[in-house]
């Protein structure tokens, strides 16, 4: 092999240059040269010139003027050049480029050369960017080659068969012949190949996946040949004969069982011995026993083979691996749903991997315990993850954090026990919680009327040690001032009783007030919980009086706007003051207070240094306002206490309170219209069930004259998202919207893709049948991001 | 874009090669994506790769891909995969090409790499076919090398000149 002496040596230069500069000018000199050489006529170089600028490309300069040479190269009769120019074009042409017709020609050519080695130079770049219209061209010329030609051409047909499908899936059809014969090849490569391309067949078009059911028993015996022969040196890796064929038969063997009980018994035997045989000390044994739990959790296996498969991952968390320990913790996550019991005895391992210093390790484990939290572990699970909480990395903690108060939500034991928590997570993460955190905090401490004591001393004690955590300092102020009396009166029987003076607790307000750490927001809190103090205490109420009126004269405009009102409730409106600053009545619950996931996403967690949002309430913009509306004018002082009256007076309507807390989302939004065509109209409305789970209730609407029968919706969605439909209501629409057909979807999205929703309605209309297609991209009540 | 996303199913949807100064010493990419989304997945993937501390688990995600890398010397060898894909399996893939490539360079360090580029490339290419593996046999792959140079180096003698 002679080595290339000037695509060496301008390497060498390239290598040499001492700054990004004087690489520039290496290059452009070059390119400059190359460039010169392509207008030339044949000199025996070509290749070389095209090398050299394909490293060029790679190092990240533009290299588009190469397009037209790597389509003469490919065009020419030597080997050499053939070879360099299809590089050339995997590297520099894609489909979209106009250039890549150009080459059409050549390949086709190329497909049926004397050369093995030509072929398959050509098959190589088709299967790698070939456009839509090469692959209708070239389809007939491939299966051509799928059967009749040597292995080596067979397995490359094959893979170049799975990219035409991919490109254009009503090929699919032109290669099932093909492809059944080709399993019953000798030859590992060509048998992959084979494989490959049914998995793709099959994934496709369900029809001809029922056709393909039939190849079970010989899959199975091609696997019982590999799993059980005798050392076979060409494909051996540490023991195991053919991996990479082994795991794809299993994937395969998994795609046609899924769902069906037969082809499902059919395999139980192989899969329960390659699950005992394999052997596991080593990454490719792993690998292999992994696709095989897969298969076996996703068929209708027996159970004694599920009992086997998720054994076989709990022996993979306790693996030293860490590779080994993520996969068995994904794995676990996606049947932690339907095999719940079986994960639970595995909690104790889980729970460890928390502290494992690998971040993906974490991750999985958090996610992994925030699932197997249950009412029966609450209490320990809750400390592990507090735990967690005060050591974990900043990109977790969000999550981690509105994962604790779902579970906490959910299985609180007591009221006590959710306050504690809560207010322990507030000290712990306060800046990464959720922006309903505090509405929510406030809500359940309302709820808990016997604890109020307990609540309102505890925060105290919080406030005077940090008033860094804005939410914490909120809910404390709001305390404060809601149960301000029963801070002062001192005994309380949950916790030591401590002496508060007026004073000490207007100090620790005041200090709120005026500290920079304070957002608006804060500061907001804090002026109205001083201001709700004038009627619990009975000393101080002139101090009272002096805060409110230097606020008067605040540069923020909401406090200013805020202390000449409360001014005003001293000054002339006396009378009135004690009834205005009474207690607040409970706080109806009006939604399930989940919180909404993640608001940054999937993307930002493995970015060490990617910015987390500061959870910076969006809410309290207007804020928790318990006098009166903050969005109305400071001006006739008479018209905003009457207003505010009223509603304090409305004071039990659980809406009316919760428009005062602000911007508190409910978790079911008024539907939203997805598809309105001829009469039909498809409202969608989305209720959030976890921080993956979302169900999307469809409802159907005839406003035509027409009765429409035989009505039904199909829907599709994003690759890893898991959808399950229930049955519609009904089939029948009658006209005049007299009745309405709803359809509930079920949906998980565990990896927070974009989640997207193809919906086909179709119906009958007098007799003639209809169907349409609609795409809905934004799902009322989903972050954007989700 | 969404109507690919929906059915594409490949193992691998690009493989990369690159030093830990950053330097890219080998792309291919498995999926059609404009020269601008391959600049960002590259820098993307390399920051997010070259920040990870040794003995880290060689599993990453990053947005709805799973990222599999593993270093060998001073390169790494990084690939973005699809969900449903077997990330085990996906490391003795990585592991096989560096097998290859050691078998045909002897020894193979990252000059080799650089200096031979278009080497590191046809090899690829006679293991790794559309995101799949091609060719399970080691052996197979050495000799299609083999084969396929000889028949280059004919060329060039009765040409009686170099071809580059």
């Amino acid at each position: 092999m002679s080595p290339s002496v000037p695509l060496q040596e301008m390497i060498r230069a390239i290598r040499s240059a001492r700054t990004q500069c004087e690489e520039r000018g290496v290059i452009q000199r070059e390119c400059a040269a190359i460039r010169a050489q392509f207008r030339q006529a044949d000199n025996g170089g070509r290749s070389h010139n095209l090398a050299k600028l394909l490293y060029v490309h790679m190092l990240g300069y533009p290299a588009h003027f190469g397009q037209m040479e790597c389509v003469r190269m490919i065009a020419s009769p030597r080997y050499s050049e053939k070879r360099v120019g299809y590089l050339g074009a995997m590297m520099l042409l894609d489909e979209k480029q106009d250039a890549s017709l150009l080459i059409t020609n050549s390949i086709k050519n190329d497909l049926s050369h004397s050369n093995q080695y030509v072929q398959s130079l050509a098959l190589c770049t088709l299967a790698c960017m070939g456009s839509a219209e090469m692959c209708r061209d070239l389809a007939p010329e491939i299966d051509r080659l799928l059967r009749a030609s040597n292995s080596y051409i067979k397995k490359k047909a094959a893979l170049c068969a799975v990219h035409i499908v991919r490109k254009v899936h009503e090929l699919g059809e032109l290669f099932v012949p093909a492809a059944r014969s080709l399993l019953s090849e000798k030859n590992h490569g060509v048998l992959h190949g084979a494989v490959v391309l049914i998995i793709e067949l099959c994934e496709q078009n369900p029809e001809t996946l029922e056709r393909f059911r039939k190849t079970v028993p010989d899959l199975v015996q091609i696997m019982k040949g590999l799993v059980l022969s005798g050392y076979s040196p060409e494909h051996d890796v540490a023991g195991i004969s053919d991996p990479f064929l082994q795991v794809r038969i299993l994937r395969l063997l998994r795609i046609l069982g899924r769902n069906n009980e037969g082809a499902s018994d059919s395999m139980n035997d192989l899969l329960a011995q390659v699950a005992t045989n394999t052997d596991s000390t080593k990454t490719v044994g792993n690998a292999v026993l992994y696709e095989t739990v897969l298969t076996v959790l996703d068929i209708k296996s027996e159970s004694g083979l599920r009992v086997l498969a998720v054994n076989i991952l709990g022996r993979f968390l306790l693996n030293n691996d860490r590779n080994i320990r993520y996969i068995a913790m994904t794995s676990l996550q996606k049947i932690v749903g339907t095999d719940h019991n079986a994960v639970q005895r595995h909690r104790g391992t889980i729970v460890d991997c928390l502290k494992d210093q690998d971040a993906s390790v974490k991750r999985r484990a958090l996610e992994l315990s925030l699932a197997l939290v249950s009412a029966s572990n609450i209490r320990s699970m809750m400390k592990e993850l507090l735990l967690f909480l005060s050591s974990c990395p900043p990109e977790l903690r969000a999550h981690a954090a509105s994962g604790i108060f779902n579970a906490a939500e959910r299985y609180a034991p007591s009221q006590r026990w959710h306050i504690d928590t809560m207010l322990h997570v507030l000290i712990t993460a306060g800046g990464d919680v959720r922006d309903e955190t505090v509405p929510n905090l406030i809500q359940l401490i309302t709820n808990a009327s016997e604890l109020h004591c307990y609540t309102v001393h505890k925060l105290y004690r919080a406030l005077l040690l940090d008033i860094s955590q804005q939410s914490l300092v909120q809910v404390a102020c709001w305390c404060i001032g809601e149960y301000g009396d029963l801070l002062l009166k001192g005994d309380c029987q949950e916790t030591e009783p401590v002496q508060v003076t007026e004073d000490d607790a207007l100090d620790a307000l005041e200090t709120v007030l005026q500290s920079h750490m304070s957002s608006p927001a804060t500061r907001g809190f804090a002026l109205t919980a001083t201001m709700k103090l004038s009627t619990r205490i009975t000393d101080n109420v002139d101090r009272i009086r002096s805060i409110v009126s230097i606020y008067g004269s605040c540069i923020d405009v909401e406090l200013q706007q805020r202390a000449v009102e409360y001014n005003a409730l001293f000054r002339k409106y006396d009378h009135m003051r004690a009834a205005v600053l009474e207690r607040m009545p409970v706080i109806e619950k009006n939604s399930p207070g989940h919180t909404n996931g993640e608001s940054t996403g999937e993307a930002v967690k493995d970015v060490p240094t990617a910015k987390m949002k500061q959870g910076e309430p969006l809410l309290l913009q207007q804020p928790a306002n318990q006098v009166h509306r903050s969005d109305h004018p400071p001006g006739p002082a008479v018209d905003c206490l009457v207003s505010g009256l009223s509603v304090h007076a409305a004071g039990t309507a659980g809406g009316d309170l919760l428009d005062l807390l602000g911007g508190f989302e409910p978790a079911e939004l008024s539907p939203v219209l997805a598809y309105d065509k001829g009469g039909v109209t498809l409202t969608l409305s989305c209720e959030k069930q976890s921080d993956t789970g979302l169900t999307v209730t469809l409802t159907a609407s005839n406003s035509s004259d027409s009765d429409l029968s035989s009505f039904t919706l199909q829907a599709a969605v994003p690759k890893s998202v898991q959808l399950h439909m229930k049955a519609p209501s009904g089939d029948s629409l009658p006209a005049r919207g007299t009745a309405k057909v709803t359809q509930m979807v079920v949906l998980n999205n565990p990896n927070k893709v974009n989640l997207k929703m193809r919906v086909r309605v179709s119906y009958t209309r007098q007799g003639s049948p209809f169907q349409d297609t609609v795409q809905i991209d934004s799902f009322p009540g989903l972050d954007s991001q989700l | 874009m969404f109507t690919e996303r929906m059915y594409q199913h490949n193992l691998m949807r690009f493989l990369l090669l690159f030093s830990r100064q950053g330097k890219l010493r080998l792309q291919k990419w498995f999926t059609p994506l404009t020269d601008r989304e391959k600049k960002k997945v590259i820098r993307d993937v390399m920051a997010l790769v070259l920040a990870r501390p040794p003995r880290s688990c060689n599993f990453l995600h990053w947005r709805d891909i799973k990222v599999v890398y593993k270093r060998y010397a001073s390169l790494y060898f990084c690939t973005g995969l699809e969900d449903q894909d077997n990330e085990l399996l996906t490391l003795e893939v990585l592991h096989r090409y560096v097998e290859l490539l050691d078998k045909y360079f002897g020894n193979v360090c990252e000059l080799d790499i650089i200096f031979n580029f278009e080497k590191a490339y046809y090899i690829l290419d006679e293991f790794l076919m559309g995101g799949e593996v091609l060719e399970t046999s080691k052996v197979a792959v050495s000799v299609s090398m083999e084969n396929a140079d000889t028949l280059q180096e004919t060329m060039e003698e009765y040409m009686n000149r170099p071809a580059f």
